[in-house]
């Protein structure tokens, strides 16, 4: 090897650290029809204001208000940092795709309610998993919940766009992945039953709705029928959070990629000597590994996906 | 030494009782009360539950203490739940009581895929 590989080192430090060098040099690998792709990240596309006509909207996830790890002793404040990159953008409305909280504590839910209330922007949630313990999520639906939804389910229509936010964090079984379950799938079914299959679809839901990594439950195990039901569509973006980085499937017209956390980074699935859990990163390193993403609907075009670092 | 005739033979009459104790029934009852008073431990650490299958005596309290740096909890399979914690945070502890003999298996229900089981004799 002549980039002076030391076998001592062990190949999976080496692949965790070049990550690490790529991902703060603004460049992540996404997985394009199975084949990795490096895509850039891109600081002024992000603060640049959208088209006459075109559409914009924003999404922020992994917020977990209450986290007190050492990596992130402040989720509130990075969350803040993300929230004025968002306001830069001055986007249209801005999804949040769960786990607002750490432990689903009323206290973690308000302080969490008055951070985003600063934003002033519309806000379409869908809660992870730290936001149900214990009920269900009955306490975040009652914050942060479609008002009229009652299953925690809902879609809307908005810029030209028919958006799709799924609950894949409750009920979960043991051994399993994410889950939706029956009653929602055959709700998303009639849901987008007589929409025209020019109609771009943006579906929303906390877990990956592929199977990332079935060792780390970084998945749903029910996720292939709800996406066999978005197929016939000409443009389907699915966005998710969960994995507090960024990776990309694209499956035809159908396009998934997890986004940044605001508070702490994980890291890549299965590495070696490595867990789902919380990435423990220098001090510097943190903000380059947190991050916000802007969506673009343009008219008759792919939907255009950006995603910045707070260190961008 | 008349006197002292009826004492003596209650000390061997009480070591006979004690003797008939050792070999019987209540001998066993008052040995898995023993070991009830003996808790048991399941150390949840790197997504997992150590150990994974733990066999104790009826009437053992278990307690599941949480080392890992993100929340887990821990649930009984099947619903109703026998057992079922709030979120435990790093270093938090939760505490259930076997009572019954059995076969237990539970798992972190926001993280399905920990999984563990607790076998009561």
């Amino acid at each position: 090897m002549s980039d002076g590989f030391d076998p001592a080192a062990g190949p999976s430090r080496r692949k965790l650290l070049k990550c690490m060098m790529w991902g703060s040099a603004g460049v992540l690998w996404a997985v394009s029809g199975g084949v990795p792709r490096p895509f850039q990240l891109d600081g002024e596309a992000l603060a640049a204001g959208p088209a006459p006509g075109d559409f914009t909207f924003m999404q922020i996830s992994d917020t977990h208000i209450g986290f007190k790890g050492p990596v992130n002793p402040d989720p509130g404040g990075t969350l803040k940092e993300a929230l004025a990159k968002v306001a830069a953008v001055r986007p249209a409305m801005l999804l949040h795709t769960g786990d607002v909280s750490h432990l689903a504590k009323p206290e973690e839910f308000e302080l969490a309610a008055a951070i985003m209330k600063g934003a002033n922007l519309e806000t379409h949630y869908v809660p992870g998993e730290h936001d149900t313990i214990g009920d269900k999520g009955k306490s975040f639906f009652e914050r942060f919940g479609n008002e009229k939804s009652t299953s925690g389910w809902y879609s809307f229509d908005q810029g030209g766009a028919h958006f799709i936010g799924l609950v894949n964090v409750v009920d979960l079984r043991p051994g399993g992945l994410g889950y939706l379950g029956p009653e929602q799938i055959k709700w998303l079914e009639d849901d987008v039953k007589g929409k025209s299959a020019s109609t771009p679809i943006v579906v929303f839901a906390h877990m990956p709705l592929w199977t990332v990594s079935a060792n780390w439950g970084w998945g749903t195990d029910d996720a292939a029928p709800a996406i066999d039901l978005l197929k016939r569509f000409g443009s389907v973006t699915v966005l998710n959070g969960h994995i507090h980085q960024v990776i990309q499937k694209v499956e035809g017209n159908v396009s998934l990629r997890t986004a940044y956390s605001t508070a702490f980074p994980q890291a890549a699935p299965d590495t070696p000597g490595a867990s789902p859990g919380p990435l423990k990163v220098a001090a510097e390193q943190l903000k380059s590994m947190l991050g916000v993403r802007r969506v673009d609907v343009v008219h008759d075009k792919p939907v255009m996906l950006t995603d910045a670092t707070l260190a961008s | 030494m008349v006197a002292s005739k009826p004492g003596r033979r209650c000390v061997i009459v009480l070591g006979a009782v004690a003797v008939l104790l050792l070999f019987s029934g209540s001998w066993l009852g008052w040995r898995s009360l023993a070991a009830a008073s003996s808790p048991a431990d399941v150390v949840i650490n790197d997504y997992k539950f150590g150990p994974a299958t733990l066999t104790v005596p009826r009437g053992t309290k278990v307690t599941w203490t949480n080392k890992d740096d993100d929340v887990h909890t821990v649930a009984s399979d099947g619903d109703p739940k026998l057992f079922k914690s709030p979120a435990l945070d790093t270093d938090d502890s939760f505490a259930f009581t076997f009572n019954e003999a059995g076969t237990f298996k539970y798992f972190c229900s926001i993280h399905p895929r920990m999984q563990g089981t607790v076998v009561v004799e």
